[in-house]
């Protein structure tokens, strides 16, 4: 039998690679769970198309809401384009300051799941560092990251945040407080959900800990710090992974809760809560379009997150195949 | 033993028979009422703020008093004369007891004055045009004026008498400092001379009142108990109205009012309100700490500011956030309290390309950043009428950062003056132009003239005028010194007006109730049918 030409073979190389990738993918149990269950699949596009919506948002919005100079007055609570006074201008209407509201829907969704996604990433990181840090090194250290750990945790998460927004509020001068609200919300919704991370990747740790391969890289000399994040890191971030996305609906919700109390996003770039609190105040005089366009979004995209997230800890637990 | 413990079960449910008494339904009248925001203090020299002057009011009482109409009532003073233009002589009211029963009498007057001259007080303006108070006997006072001024007394409704001996006792003879944050014994206790005492009293959650038994006058309302409660989310006030969770509220939300006034059991109270909405500007600072310049002050030139006012489109604000339920104002001052040549001033019309080339002119052609403050819970709509303006200055490239947030922090940074550009309403507590001039335009001095013009305008010229127009007594004159003071303000953009507001109070029908158009809300006039 030839052997293969390895001058053809070469270049296929990255292609056969990817295809086996795809097909490995295909085959996988993950995917088989995620094809046989309708709802995910519902949920992944309802997800994507939001991302999509999202981060195309200065392309295909038609107005720039965060533009004040865009905005005309007299455009103001115009209802939706279907309703008697509607305006085909403005598909969804527009709210009390005359921003078209699918505009802002979109600008909106985008500043959530940007918060959302960074301040999963902050807790994460925070989180998984002191989780294993805790995890690895045991006694004193442990304990006390622990008590820290749970001393938090006795607070709802949405008190913590409005504290510590609250306390950095304070500390910027005012000339920056509109571009930086997004950091500091990012800062304080991550801060406030760092628990559960550490929590979950001390009790992998703890296991990790006494495996061989961690006692023979010991016995070799290698560095602990080393030790941690080459070895013990990769072997407990599957339960993170799970943990990251149902907290990023949780991290989207608390962005929202904040911006509808009036201390998160301020009402001149609005996100889904502010766009929320300020349609609330005229959902019972008949301008209902400002509060529920926005709701329906939030709420599909958290629900999606969360339904996405779910499936994935079934997906990811072999105990429950 | 078992006896004894009998014998003090019978007697104690004896004693709580005897005590509880059973209101019928016909004597117990509770009335709840809402507003946007709370009281910020109990001190009634600490806040000029027609709120708290209203809400006070029913618990102190000035030497002088205001009836449904508004006119000067005597209240605390019986009666008065004036001896010389510049000697009042008050004869006060005779066995007058304050909510701790210590009588009334001329001490109690000399104190007052002296503590709204303390640092912290508010009411600085109120008795600045007193040169000193001469106690004559136990119940006679001789107020002696730095120069004649014939409206003395139309300043006093609201500077209220306070128990020297109470203040004393409890260390209080200094007004509570809203600014710093400095309180005392007065700011969350009362003792007052009023109808109504304050019986309960939690910040932010409610305030309980009771009529007061001793009190000197003959109640003109059937209450027995006033629960108040401060409502900030219109939907939520307005669907605690409909519910029947209190009787009376204010302000109704302007899109809510015909919901109000059609659903069956409420109605809907509205009449023009004499408070002027009104945007301020920084004219002392050398430079403005938010703004992109950072060497010099662009507010402080006479073509930017007139560039802002034409920048801003009052009619669509009047039509799409106040739904038609504010008048458009030239003047700092409502009309109706200065008939005679309102009309003759004209507001700079909305002409954004004007703007423009005012900008230019002045060296911005690009426009500047600067920041904005605004109260969201004071004014009818005052959030979103900061975001409209913020919106209709970006158009003629002026950035502004808006600062929208509840009035007890926005009082205490704009009246610290740590402002460059702001939003405000002023009633005058004397319904006279001499208050406007001397309370807001005027060159700030130590002297409390000139303490709420938060932006330092100063013009020498209107502080003449507003000297001679205190002691002017004949009208025509006095008049025409006024509109020449209002037109110098209108050439130098000190200020630009905005509107006057309307009043929109929702009631249940079964309430009576006396609404004053300084939307100061009387409980001594409420009755629960």
């Amino acid at each position: 039998m030839p052997r293969p030409d390895t001058e053809t073979a070469a270049p296929a190389a990255p292609a056969r690679h990817t295809t086996n990738f795809l097909h490995r993918l295909a085959d996988s149990d993950i995917f088989y769970s995620f094809r046989h269950s309708p709802v995910t699949v519902a949920a992944a596009i309802v997800t994507l198309l939001i991302i999509f919506g999202a981060v195309a948002a200065p392309w295909i919005a038609p107005q720039n809401p965060f533009d004040m100079a865009s905005l005309d007055l007299l455009d103001a609570h115009t209802p939706p384009s279907w309703e008697a006074d509607g305006n085909p201008k403005y598909l969804l209407g527009t709210d009390d300051q005359g921003r078209d509201l699918l505009s802002a829907i979109l600008y909106g969704s985008r500043i959530s799941l940007m918060v959302g996604f960074f301040s999963v990433l902050f807790s994460m990181a925070v989180g998984v560092s002191l989780g294993v840090v805790s995890g690895y090194v045991g006694g004193f250290v442990d304990a006390l990251i622990m008590r820290i750990a749970e001393i938090q945790i006795s607070f709802p998460a949405i008190l913590i945040a409005l504290l510590i927004d609250g306390v950095l509020r304070t500390l910027i001068p005012e000339a920056k407080s509109e571009q930086l609200a997004d950091t500091v919300l990012i800062f304080s919704i991550g801060i406030s959900g760092w628990v559960q991370y550490a929590r979950t990747v001390r009790s992998s740790t703890l296991v990790e800990r006494g495996r061989e391969y961690v006692q023979a890289a010991r016995v070799i000399g290698i560095h602990p710090l080393m030790i941690m994040v080459r070895h013990i890191l990769p072997n407990v971030m599957g339960p993170v992974l799970v943990i990251g996305t149902i907290h990023l609906a949780v991290a989207i919700i608390t962005e929202a809760t904040l911006s509808f109390l009036g201390v998160g996003i301020p009402p001149t770039q609005p996100s889904l809560g502010t766009l929320i609190r300020i349609g609330n105040d005229y959902l019972f005089s008949g301008e209902w379009w400002i509060t529920i366009f926005p709701s329906i979004a939030l709420a599909s995209l958290v629900l999606a997150v969360n339904l996405l997230g779910d499936w994935m800890r079934d997906a990811l637990n072999p105990k429950l195949r | 033993m078992r006896k004894m413990l009998l014998n003090l079960t019978v007697a104690a449910a004896v004693a709580v028979l005897m005590l509880t008494s059973w209101p019928s339904p016909a004597q117990a009248k509770t009335f709840r009422w809402a507003f946007q925001g709370d009281l910020q203090s109990l001190d009634p020299h600490s806040l000029n703020e027609t709120f708290l002057i209203g809400f006070l009011g029913n618990v102190y009482e000035g030497l002088v008093r205001r009836g449904p109409d508004l006119k000067i009532e005597p209240a605390l003073a019986k009666s008065w004369q004036i001896m010389e233009p510049t000697r009042w002589r008050f004869h006060l009211r005779r066995n007058v007891k304050f909510h701790n029963g210590d009588t009334f009498n001329a001490d109690d007057v000399i104190f007052s004055y002296q503590r709204a001259l303390s640092e912290g007080s508010d009411f600085k303006t109120r008795v600045s045009t007193v040169k000193k108070m001469v106690k004559v006997d136990d119940y006679t006072v001789d107020v002696i004026t730095k120069a004649p001024n014939p409206i003395l007394i139309s300043e006093w409704s609201s500077w209220y008498i306070m128990d020297k001996k109470w203040c004393e006792k409890h260390g209080a003879t200094e007004s509570t400092n809203i600014k710093s944050g400095k309180e005392n014994y007065a700011t969350r206790h009362e003792n007052g001379t009023g109808p109504f005492i304050v019986t309960e009293r939690q910040k932010d959650v409610k305030t309980v009142l009771k009529p007061f038994a001793g009190w000197w006058d003959k109640p003109r309302h059937n209450l027995t108990e006033v629960i108040f409660t401060p409502i900030s989310s219109d939907a939520t006030r307005v669907a605690a109205l409909l519910s029947g969770q209190v009787d009376m509220m204010y302000p109704v939300p302007v899109q809510d009012i015909k919901r109000v006034d059609k659903h069956p059991g409420t109605s809907v109270l509205v009449g023009p309100e004499l408070r002027t909405i009104f945007l301020g500007m920084n004219q002392t600072d050398k430079a403005l700490p938010c703004s992109n310049l950072k060497d010099r002050n662009p507010l402080k030139d006479v073509r930017v500011r007139k560039a802002l006012y034409q920048a801003i489109d009052i009619k669509a604000i009047q039509k799409k956030i106040m739904r038609g339920l504010s008048t458009p104002s030239a003047l700092m001052i409502s009309p109706k309290l200065f008939p005679a040549y309102a009309k003759d001033f004209k507001r700079y019309p909305y002409d954004p390309a004007a703007s423009k080339k005012l900008l230019a002119e002045a060296g911005y052609p690009n426009g500047f950043s600067m920041c904005m403050d605004s109260p969201n819970n004071r004014y009818v709509n005052d959030e979103q009428i900061a975001q409209a303006v913020v919106s209709m200055l970006a158009k003629v490239g002026v950035k502004v950062n808006l600062k929208a947030q509840p009035k007890a922090q926005y009082f205490k940074k704009v009246l610290s003056y740590d402002t460059e550009f702001y939003l405000l309403g002023w009633t005058p507590s004397s319904f006279d132009s001499w208050n406007v001039l001397y309370n807001l335009i005027d060159t700030r001095e130590k002297s409390g003239r000139g303490k709420f013009n938060l932006g330092g305008y100063s013009n020498p010229a209107i502080d003449a005028l507003t000297d001679k127009i205190l002691s002017e007594t004949n009208i025509a004159k006095r008049d025409k010194m006024i509109k020449k003071a209002y037109a110098l303000l209108h050439q130098d953009v000190g200020y630009i007006p905005l509107h006057q507001q309307s009043l929109a109070w929702g009631k249940k029908d079964n309430i009576d109730l006396v609404q004053r158009a300084d939307n100061q809300f009387m409980l001594f006039y409420v009755n629960v049918k």
